[in-house]
């Protein structure tokens, strides 16, 4: 399932980052943790239940400015994609007034 | 020659051998730890401290029933203090709403909760009292509640052609994983093995339904399972390895490097109320006797599965063939495989399965 654009990606339940600080970043889940390096690490803070996937593309699209647009999205999509198969994430309907409220 | 010691991710903390059901496949020792032997509030408490400096990411909290532990709040609030994924795996017998609460409260990230069985006459019969009414109200407690579950069937000769009544448990309930545990062939399982071994038409058709179940739940339930041990054409990475991943903490204290280790003669386990969780992992002489593969024989040394099934589980070894340091002779490159095959053999012959129970050697209690 690709995720929707407009749908707000969140950590599952029993899904979480480790602390800030730690020598590495790892994303824990039900018996498996991840460890997640640059760009991963970005799109996983942004799964905050408030942005879309299209805002955490843009973001990522910023960050990553010398990289092809179009690829990032992919990788994006797929990455959430997997996440969400190995139910690391759910996705939140964005509210209906949420997107006057991001202008 | 030591090896260098890998990060170890994962702490397997026993925190007692008490628990309320019997099971005729516990993987716990013949031989079970005394209650007044198990460590202390404190001692565990610096255990996990220590963990999370070595780089250990995730404790899970077993036993024994590890509610039966008075302190295990103090436990989980403190393990979670340290930064560790807690995982609590429990047979959900001395829970309540209130409790469950609290457990939640003090930082409990995942709860594995076991089932016998699918109907409440098989499952009663496996862990040799009535749990499994109960394991189904705490079922309905955990959908209001925020926090991972994990379903957890162990499967066998005897409730194997449950599996769809077992998924449909599963489905209806709030768990994100089930995972479908074939019996695995040790401490009390080793002593009812006749009795629980399948067969390959049983295993056969249980695949093919699983199978089926991961794709269907695919992003809804991850369905887990592994083809068990005696049926394999090569043997499981035990524990990912001896020493590599893993340690397990005994209720005592001492520290193995797998469930079952205490049943290999001539080792010696250092005991926590002694030393560093740290310092046993990289030095003892335990966790360095099967790191690597030094200890390797021939046809191990120079297999290509090596530095996947790091030669098989070393307690299999010894429980089959009497050497804890030959090749798992679950392995079909084992010179010793006929042993196993011998195994299977006699679970594929003709048998009248009997609707009454069979000799089951329970699990007792602790003193």
């Amino acid at each position: 399932m690709t995720p929707d654009l407009g749908s707000c990606p969140r950590l599952a339940v029993g899904c979480r980052l480790n602390e800030k600080g730690q020598p590495s970043r790892v994303l824990h889940m039900p018996e498996r943790a991840l460890r997640l390096n640059g760009p991963s690490l970005e799109i996983i803070e942004r799964c905050d239940g408030k942005r879309t996937v299209q805002e955490i593309i843009s973001e990522l699209q910023k960050l990553y400015s010398k990289a092809e647009p179009q690829k990032i999205e992919e990788d994006i999509l797929g990455y959430l994609e997997r996440l969400h198969d190995q139910r690391a994430l759910d996705f939140a309907p964005a509210p209906s007034d949420r997107s006057a409220e991001a202008k | 020659m030591t090896f260098a010691a890998p990060t170890p991710l994962a702490l397997i903390a026993e925190l007692t051998h008490r628990c309320p059901l019997h099971c005729v496949y516990c993987s716990n020792p013949l031989e079970l730890a005394h209650r007044a032997d198990e460590l202390t509030t404190e001692v565990w408490l610096r255990v996990f401290r220590e963990a999370a400096e070595a780089g250990v990411l995730q404790v899970d909290f077993t036993g024994g029933e590890p509610l039966s532990r008075p302190d295990i709040l103090e436990l989980v609030r403190a393990a979670r203090g340290t930064g560790l994924y807690v995982n609590l795996i429990t047979s959900g017998l001395p829970l309540d709403e209130a409790r469950l609460d609290e457990l939640v409260e003090a930082g409990l990230d995942h709860i594995q909760l076991s089932f016998q069985g699918a109907t409440e006459d098989s499952a009663n019969e496996i862990s040799g009292t009535k749990a499994h009414a109960q394991k189904l109200r705490v079922l309905e407690w955990l959908k209001r509640r925020r926090v991972a579950l994990t379903l957890n069937f162990v499967i066998h000769r005897r409730n194997i052609d449950q599996i769809e009544e077992m998924l449909a448990l599963g489905e209806s309930s709030s768990a994100g994983r089930i995972e479908f545990a074939n019996v695995q062939y040790y401490g009390w399982a080793f002593a009812n093995r006749e009795n629980l071994l399948p067969s390959r038409q049983q295993l056969d058709r249980s695949l093919e339904i699983l199978r089926r179940a991961e794709d269907r739940l695919r992003g809804k339930i991850k369905v887990e399972f592994v083809v068990p041990d005696y049926y394999a054409k090569y043997p499981k990475a035990c524990m990912g390895g001896w020493g590599q991943k893993l340690m397990l903490i005994a209720p005592n204290g001492d520290a193995l490097p797998c469930h079952a280790a205490q049943i290999i003669p001539g080792l010696h386990f250092d005991n926590l109320k002694d030393h560093s969780l740290g310092e046993i992992w990289e030095k003892s002489e335990v966790f360095q006797k099967f790191r690597g593969e030094q200890w390797m024989p021939e046809p191990c040394r120079s297999c290509e599965h090596r530095t996947r099934d790091f030669g098989g589980c070393r307690c299999q070894a010894f429980l089959l063939a009497g050497d804890a340091a030959t090749t798992d002779p679950v392995c079909s490159l084992a010179p010793l495989r006929p042993l196993v095959d011998d195994i299977v053999a006699a679970a594929n012959r003709p048998r009248a399965e009997t609707l009454v129970k069979p000799d089951w050697l329970y699990r007792p209690n602790p003193a």
